[in-house]
């Protein structure tokens, strides 16, 4: 039941990742659309996520759900010593998911939306920056749970250049995540147009952020070029996401829109595989050289057979429902 | 700002705040849901227009309260690590079936929300309905995590170590029924009072009185049904808690000595450190008869409880007072109500119980806060009740002050935005649904 409970846990982190991400993107996309495009880019929006918005941030819960029920000493350790990145997530998780709704549901148009569309473009672009730092805070190994002051205890394990870099990258990925999904998701050729160079845009970010990140782990003595090169499965994944991307701009230039959504989301899959297959099942690296593991830090058996079984239970009453969601708001597009 | 008093005025902050929005998100589903069946079986416009602007009402409290409901789950680590070390794997399980309640209730609100036209009607008609059952079906699973740090189950506490563990056994613990009855009825009677009373103001105002009074109807026949069954429940959780949790019992009736028979205090002013209390009104026998249901039963006191584990009195009995006091006068104006229905009087001749109705808007929220603050302040100072103290749970980051200035700036912010959107709804109205062919 360990295997399904950890596979749950991949599936809702990868799949916040992808859908979560996307909508993160939607709104740092927007962050760097011109004035003049804004509202359109914002209608195809509201239209692309409107109902699978809510549905789309459940996975976080999930993912949270698993780690304190099932995995509690990685969720507390990440609780004390990566407590200032989490608010700061948190605070924009607030914003944007308020914002989002209250500029649609606002009955009076007027001076406010400004306001919302400010506050949903700069926490959208904060919330992803501060996810990736917190994911790249867990494999950076510097979170030390040893420490004694105040910096080293809860600013260092994740203000350092490695996280950062991965903050960025994160950004970078979302914003072509959402474009590419937006692509679909207009009729008219001059918007299809703007959101093709805003993929394309961001896809060259996520190169130089991606390559930063290399930069920024040789910078902080992380072994993330033997992780990626030395394992035979980082290494395809990484052979294949650099493969798609050759297929991606030549499929961006013809503008294939649906083969376009699932290669981006491959991409960014193996992506997070080649990274994160290296060091599983360990979840958090420590300074101290130790790491948490999953497998090793799993609650009791009783707890984890329970949690595997509501899981179970959970996805055959969703994964349908949620299915024919995106289906029916797929189709009538057509 | 202590660290200690500051993380537990941020939790208080929070959930005070997730409560109101997430019971008002659980809630109005369901008087959406009557009055889509309404128009769908009288074809009356109407219906057809309240049911949309219930609806958008729901997507700004679900909104809100998916938000505050994240950040919980995160809170819950970020401010009592050490509690959830070990509370997790045990009371983990209602959490991990609210997940999926949760999960369906937003997806079935995408349906809902923009299957205008594009769904079956009555498929429509259905996610609607889970959007509420899905709600209620998730408060009543946090709620049965809360009952467990009231009535620890499902482990065996040796030496320091928890053992044995059953997740199952801990969610069927012993106060889960009586604390997750009295939340629902709690949700359904403040909500029902809320909805009802801003529509009596709108009819007390004279605009779109058809439509107004559709509404008010709808959600006042919910909330008064709430405030009848309501007293009941609250019966079964005084015996219940009396049973389990003496110390909270005697906090919330200021009992500081035990006595045979015991009388309920109502109101008076608490002294704590002479532990007396002053003023209050006595009803022989009354609390021996509320805690045990006999009039000459014994009820135990502070006295036999250890001075450190003693709650604080004065909050946990004002709180308790005000939602008694608030219950009675939501049950009396109930009763009034449906006398009125019996005899068919009209309502529109009857401004004076509109306006009962309109200052009721804010009570049933202040009571339901109320009952939160004793069971919660009531378990003090346990965070699991004889297990664990909530000072040992806390954090050991230092300067949680700050965090809870920014949260309790957020929140205040978010409260005042809501209530904002709410009024121009309202008062966008004879706007939007007056002119049927003009919808959206």
């Amino acid at each position: 039941m360990k295997d399904v409970v950890i596979t749950f846990l991949c599936m809702a982190i990868l799949l916040y990742f992808l859908l979560g991400g996307a909508d993160f993107g939607a709104g740092i996309i927007e962050l760097f659309t011109s004035t003049k495009n804004r509202s359109k880019t914002r209608k195809t929006m509201y239209h692309a996520i409107g109902p699978v918005w809510e549905a789309n941030h459940m996975w976080l819960i999930i993912a949270i759900v698993i780690l304190f029920v099932g995995f509690p000493h990685i969720y507390t350790t990440m609780s004390v010593y990566l407590h200032i990145p989490l608010a700061i997530m948190l605070i924009g998780i607030i914003a944007r998911g308020t914002a989002f709704v209250f500029r649609h549901y606002d009955a009076v148009k007027d001076d406010m939306q400004w306001f919302y569309n400010r506050i949903f473009r700069y926490s959208s672009f904060i919330t992803a920056l501060f996810l990736g730092i917190i994911a790249g805070s867990l494999i950076s190994g510097h979170i030390n749970t040893q420490a004694t002051d105040f910096y080293s205890a809860y600013i260092a394990g994740w203000l350092n250049w490695f996280s950062v870099a991965v903050g960025f990258f994160t950004v970078a990925l979302c914003g072509f995540l959402a474009a590419i999904y937006l692509i679909g998701e207009t009729k008219e050729a001059h918007d299809k147009r703007r959101f093709i160079k805003k993929a394309e845009f961001m896809n060259v970010a996520a190169v130089v952020f991606g390559g930063m990140v290399f930069i920024a782990a040789q910078r902080d003595g992380i072994p993330l070029i033997d992780w990626v090169f030395k394992s035979n499965v980082g290494l395809s994944a990484i052979v294949l996401a650099s493969l798609s991307l050759v297929l991606l701009w030549y499929l961006l230039i013809k503008g294939k829109t649906k083969v376009l959504r699932i290669l981006a989301g491959f991409q960014v899959t193996m992506i997070l595989l080649a990274i994160s297959y290296a060091h599983f099942p360990n979840f958090i690296r420590l300074k101290s050289g130790d790491a948490i593991s999953l497998l090793e830090t799993a609650g009791p058996e009783k707890t984890i057979y329970s949690l595997g079984l509501a899981l179970l239970l959970g996805s055959v009453l969703i994964l349908p429902f949620l299915g024919y969601l995106f289906y029916k708001f797929q189709k009538k597009e057509e | 700002m202590d660290d200690f008093i500051a993380a537990r005025s941020q939790m208080a902050l929070s959930l005070g705040f997730h409560i109101i929005f997430s019971c008002i998100g659980m809630v109005m589903p369901f008087f959406m849901a009557v009055s889509h069946y309404k128009w769908l079986k009288t074809n009356d416009e109407v219906y057809k227009n309240l049911t949309k602007a219930w609806s958008k009402g729901v997507a700004i409290f679900f909104a809100t309260g998916a938000v505050s409901g994240t950040m919980l789950s995160f809170e819950l680590g970020l401010l009592w690590p050490k509690f959830m070390d070990h509370a997790g794997p045990i009371f983990g399980m209602p959490f991990s079936l609210e997940g999926t309640a949760f999960f369906i209730e937003a997806i079935a609100l995408g349906f809902f929300l923009y299957g205008w036209n594009k769904l079956n009607k009555w498929f429509h008609w259905f996610t609607g309905m889970v959007v509420g059952v899905s709600g209620l079906a998730s408060g009543i699973l946090v709620v049965a995590a809360n009952a467990w740090m009231n009535s620890p189950a499902g482990f065996d506490f040796v030496n320091g170590e928890y053992l044995n563990i059953d997740p199952i056994q801990a969610m069927f613990n012993k106060a889960w029924f009586s604390q997750a009855l009295h939340m629902c009825l709690a949700a359904f009677t403040a909500t029902g009072f809320a909805v009802a009373g801003v529509h009596a103001l709108m009819i007390l105002r004279d605009r779109n009185k058809e439509f107004h009074l559709k509404a008010f109807k709808i959600a006042a026949i919910f909330a008064c049904i709430g405030a009848l069954l309501q007293p009941l429940s609250g019966d079964i959780s005084a015996k219940d808690v009396a049973k389990r949790q003496p110390a909270k019992l005697a906090a919330m009736e200021a009992l500081y000595k035990t006595e045979k028979p015991a009388p309920l205090l109502i109101g008076g002013i608490v002294n704590e450190k002479d532990k007396t209390v002053k003023g209050a009104i006595k009803i022989p026998g009354a609390l021996s008869f509320l805690a045990h249901g006999d009039f000459k039963a014994e009820v135990k006191g502070l006295d036999q409880i250890p001075e450190n584990e003693h709650p604080p009195v004065a909050i946990t009995h004002y709180a308790f007072q005000i939602m008694v006091g608030i219950g009675t006068l939501l049950l009396l104006i109930s009763l009034v109500y449906f006398f009125n229905l019996i005899r068919k009087k009209p309502l529109l001749e009857k401004p004076w119980l509109l306006k009962l109705f309109v200052l009721a808007i804010p009570l049933g929220y202040i009571a339901l806060e109320a009952g939160w603050v004793v069971t919660e302040v009531g378990r003090q100072p346990w965070i699991i009740y004889g297990i664990m103290r909530t000072k040992d749970a806390v954090t050991p980051m230092p300067g949680i002050a700050y965090s809870f200035y920014i949260f309790s700036a957020i929140y205040i912010s978010l409260s005042i935005i809501v209530a904002f959107l709410l009024y121009r709804q309202i008062k966008m109205v004879p706007v939007l649904y007056n002119q049927p062919e003009k919808n959206h």
